[in-house]
């Protein structure tokens, strides 16, 4: 009994944390990015408080450097009603013809119909029912609501996917409006599409689990859906996410042990926005700058790419001089010195290493010699 | 990246300006390179939205998509773009030297070849891209394109396959360069930002160089926000001009930005093998012209797996004689490899110019040095050494212990009884040696593609273009 009660003191704790600011629902986007930088303490306890961080980093003055331009959003918009079009008439064509499926017959279930407050429960009947029926038929659910549990919330998630039982298994469909060109697709899209895609098997699978069923029946090849070439016509592939959904799985149990994180925080941080009636932040920077500054971070240059507190985060590596800055590489070469003016002092020999630090102080200071000796 | 480089990085931070990581410029730059700067439609896979490009940069040409989602002004734009970029490349295949070889019949190289400078990898991808979608057009059927479409293609695609030979300078793109001869102080992500970078090498780093309202995106994407509150609007008036000029205030910050690149790089020292690079850099623009001009077809979608063997054979040579170049000509780059033991200098301290070994007929000259030197050298006995100071000389390390190198001359030092003048290093010379040597690597011996293994997926089909890839939709 003491694990729940635990677990009711941490949700208690990360509630406070929030204050007044409403939560802000994770998505599947954010739940992925969650697995970038596995070690920031101040990512992970933001999150599990729930605090929109975007609304952070603007009232900080450091809005993020990523917004999504509308021609994209069009397109991603055009691409995805396309395919789902006449009952995923589109899809199915492709489920056939370029996996080979052998769906023959196939029912459609649009999810959305029974309305947003009712659609977890009805998503969760209908899989139940297919699960305990087993029967061959293809099946697609459209606007199916999934949840996930995470840090003690539950996180509901809104897929713009389609999941199909076939043989008695269900596949995630992933619609994405990045294009493969005779063949190739950009690494960066498709690992990101493979991160989400992994979110709503675990969510699919959990669900399954609750129901009583083999969470195994959801299959880890999700069909990732894209145009193909420079048309708009959509082309399959079969992506193996059972990487993706060991990362995923890893860090969603390190989320539930957010206790530890908790303990050493002092009684009276809170991340409290202290919205307006308009929901505008009226806390003072300084002071929701300080709280933040009292929780450990983890900057790493990817950060400019996933997280929205990147320019805070960077600033702050900035005052403090880390080498962090200067990217992962470099921080592996300089084998764990984290300071500009440590590894600096050590290369002209103005410090003294300490213990452990004689190899790369050596190589640093030889280092100094050389580019002296080329530059001079 | 190496812990010379780290620690550059580290040095730019703490100065708060970039610092060399080259003392000479290790590409060719051309007299007349032609800047191109492509932006394309956010969200699609290669819509093309403009272009700024010249070869002047007090006159850049502004080409504009000014309804990026409709077909035909996109081939007007991919014409348009041919007319300025087909005559620059054809400019040049006229001068011509002829090449004598061993064994074959000599051909005619270039002396001169094109140079495309793009803003950053982007820029190279996307031109790639621009490549493939009107390599395969045709002039007649059902949706005929310009004649100079299809051949813009064929020449977009040709250049892009070049940015990725090391050591070809044919297309270039601003910041890799940039980022070979100086170190910023912050990351390498950060560095593909083309003002960012640019602001460290000249004045220190600045917050404008991130604010695209300050200096838009280098492209080939464009700022969302521009999007939203600008491009789109003027877009939906459609206004033709008011389309241009919004995309030419996105676009005329990077011009400037990239001649400011070329003038940084223009005013390093050219590296010694700089100028061979070249050469066969002109001398694959020259197998290119007579390709097209025998007619063949436009390249293939995809290399077969004897091609594509070949391919990655040729780029790992050059890879490798590349990364060797670089470190004779450059002691900054070569210094790297004295880091890691890989090379040493120092002063010669003792020479026995007339050792020699063997007996009899077989006796043969091998000079012998010893060099004092304070880097940590990780060599074994009987390792091949080269020296920048002497490039056609070989020598082979005899021993190396407590800061003194002894090595023995093997090659280059004349046929003489005695090494001729100046082969041997004098006593207080400084030099370098290292285990780094251009040595010739045969390539592999691969099948005929007709005799590609079923392994590899058989001999491939040969490629013919067919009417489904040249009506192929580009929406």
């Amino acid at each position: 009994m003491s694990g729940l009660k635990r677990e009711g003191d941490h949700v208690h704790r990360l509630d406070a944390l929030r204050g007044t600011t409403p939560q802000q629902p994770h998505d599947a986007r954010a739940i992925a990015a969650l697995a970038a930088n596995p070690g920031c303490a101040r990512r992970a306890l933001m999150d599990g408080a729930g605090i929109d961080k975007d609304a952070a980093a603007r009232h900080l003055g450091f809005p993020a450097p990523f917004g999504q331009s509308p021609f994209a959003i069009t397109r991603g918009n055009m691409f995805e009603a396309l395919v789902k079009a006449d009952g995923c008439a589109e899809l199915l064509r492709m489920l056939r013809e370029v996996l080979g499926l052998p769906v023959a017959e196939v029912s459609y279930h649009d999810v959305e119909n029974v309305g947003a407050h009712l659609r977890h429960a009805h998503t969760k009947a209908l899989f139940d029912r297919a699960a305990r029926e087993g029967h061959d038929a293809g099946t697609l659910y459209d606007h199916p609501l999934l949840s996930l549990r995470i840090a003690g919330h539950t996180a509901y998630l809104e897929p713009d996917v389609v999941a199909f039982q076939l043989g008695g298994r269900f596949h995630i469909v992933e619609i994405k409006s990045f294009a493969v060109i005779d063949g190739q697709a950009d690494p960066a899209a498709v690992a990101a599409a493979a991160r989400q895609a992994a979110v709503y098997v675990l969510a699919l699978r959990n669900l399954l689990e609750e129901l009583g069923h083999d969470p195994l029946k959801v299959s880890h090849d999700v069909v990732l859906v894209c145009p193909e070439n420079f048309a708009n016509r959509p082309v399959a592939t079969l992506v193996d996410v059972r990487k993706q959904l060991a990362v995923l799985r890893r860090q969603l149990a390190r989320m539930t042990t957010l206790d530890r994180l908790l303990e050493g925080l002092p009684d009276d941080l809170s991340f409290d926005l202290l919205p307006d009636e308009d929901g505008r932040p009226t806390r003072p920077v300084a002071e929701l700058a300080d709280a933040l500054h009292r929780t450990t971070a983890r900057y790493a240059p990817d950060c400019l790419s996933t997280c929205d507190l990147c320019f805070f985060c960077r600033d702050e590596a900035r005052q403090e001089g880390a080498s962090d800055l200067l990217g992962r590489q470099v921080r592996d070469e300089l084998g764990g010195v984290a300071s500009v003016a440590e590894a600096l002092g050590l290369a002209d020999g103005s410090r003294d290493p300490a213990e452990g630090q004689e190899e790369i102080a050596r190589l640093l200071r030889n280092a100094e010699r050389l580019r002296r000796e080329c530059l001079n | 990246m190496s812990l010379l480089t780290s620690l550059a990085r580290l040095r730019a931070l703490d100065e708060g300006i970039a610092q060399p990581v080259a003392t000479v410029r290790h590409c060719h730059l051309s007299a007349r390179p032609m800047v191109f700067i492509p932006l394309k439609l956010s969200g699609e896979a290669a819509a093309p939205l403009a272009a700024m490009l010249g070869t002047d940069r007090a006159d850049p040409a502004l080409l504009v998509v000014t309804q990026p989602r409709n077909r035909d002004l996109r081939f007007a734009w991919a014409a348009q773009v041919a007319e300025v970029l087909l005559p620059y490349i054809e400019g040049f295949m006229n001068d011509t030297e002829t090449v004598e070889r061993k064994n074959t019949d000599p051909y005619e190289r270039a002396i001169d070849a094109p140079q495309l400078i793009v803003p950053n990898q982007g820029g190279v991808a996307f031109t790639r891209l621009l490549g493939r979608s009107t390599r395969f057009r045709r002039t007649d059927g059902p949706y005929p394109v310009p004649e100079s479409v299809p051949l813009l293609g064929r020449w977009l695609t040709y250049l892009g396959e070049r940015a990725a030979y090391p050591g070809s300078s044919l297309m270039l793109a601003a910041t890799e360069e940039l980022g070979r001869h100086w170190a910023s102080g912050q990351s390498s992500l950060e560095d593909a930002n083309l003002a960012a970078l640019l602001a460290w090498i000249t004045t220190g780093p600045t917050d404008e160089a991130e604010d695209p309202l300050i200096w838009p995106p280098a492209g080939p994407a464009t700022d969302p926000g521009f999007d939203a509150e600008v491009l789109a609007p003027a877009m939906e008036s459609g206004s033709a001009e008011r389309v241009t000029e919004a995309l030419r205030t996105q676009l005329e910050p990077t011009w400037r930005l990239m001649w400011q690149a070329i003038d940084l790089l223009a005013a390093l020292p050219e590296g010694a093998s700089v100028a061979q690079r070249w050469e066969q850099d002109r001398g694959s623009f020259s197998g290119m012209a007579v390709h097209i001009a025998e007619g063949a077809p436009p390249q293939a979608r995809r290399d077969g797996a004897v091609a594509a063997a070949a391919r990655l054979a040729r780029m790992e040579r050059a890879q490798a004689a590349y990364d060797v170049q670089r470190a004779y000509d450059d002691p900054l780059v070569m210094a790297e490899y004295r880091l890691t033991g890989e090379a040493f200098a120092g002063e010669v301290i003792e020479t026995v110019p007339d050792n020699t070994e063997g007996e009899g007929r077989s006796r043969k000259l091998r000079p012998l040095v010893v060099i004092k030197t304070d880097d940590p050298v990780r060599l074994p006995p009987g390792t091949t050494l080269g020296t920048p100071q002497r490039r056609s000389q070989g020598a082979e390390l005899v021993e190396a212990a407590e800061g003194l190198v002894t090595l023995k001359i093997t090659k280059g030092m004349g046929r003489g009884r005695t090494a001729a003048p100046g082969a041997v290093p004098e006593v207080g010379e400084r030099v370098c040696y290292t285990s780094l040597t251009d040595d010739f690597q045969g390539s592999p011996a691969l099948p005929e593609p007709e005799a590609t293994p079923w392994t590899h997926g058989g001999p491939p089909q040969e490629y013919v273009p067919d009417d489904e890839d040249a009506q192929e939709e580009w929406s």
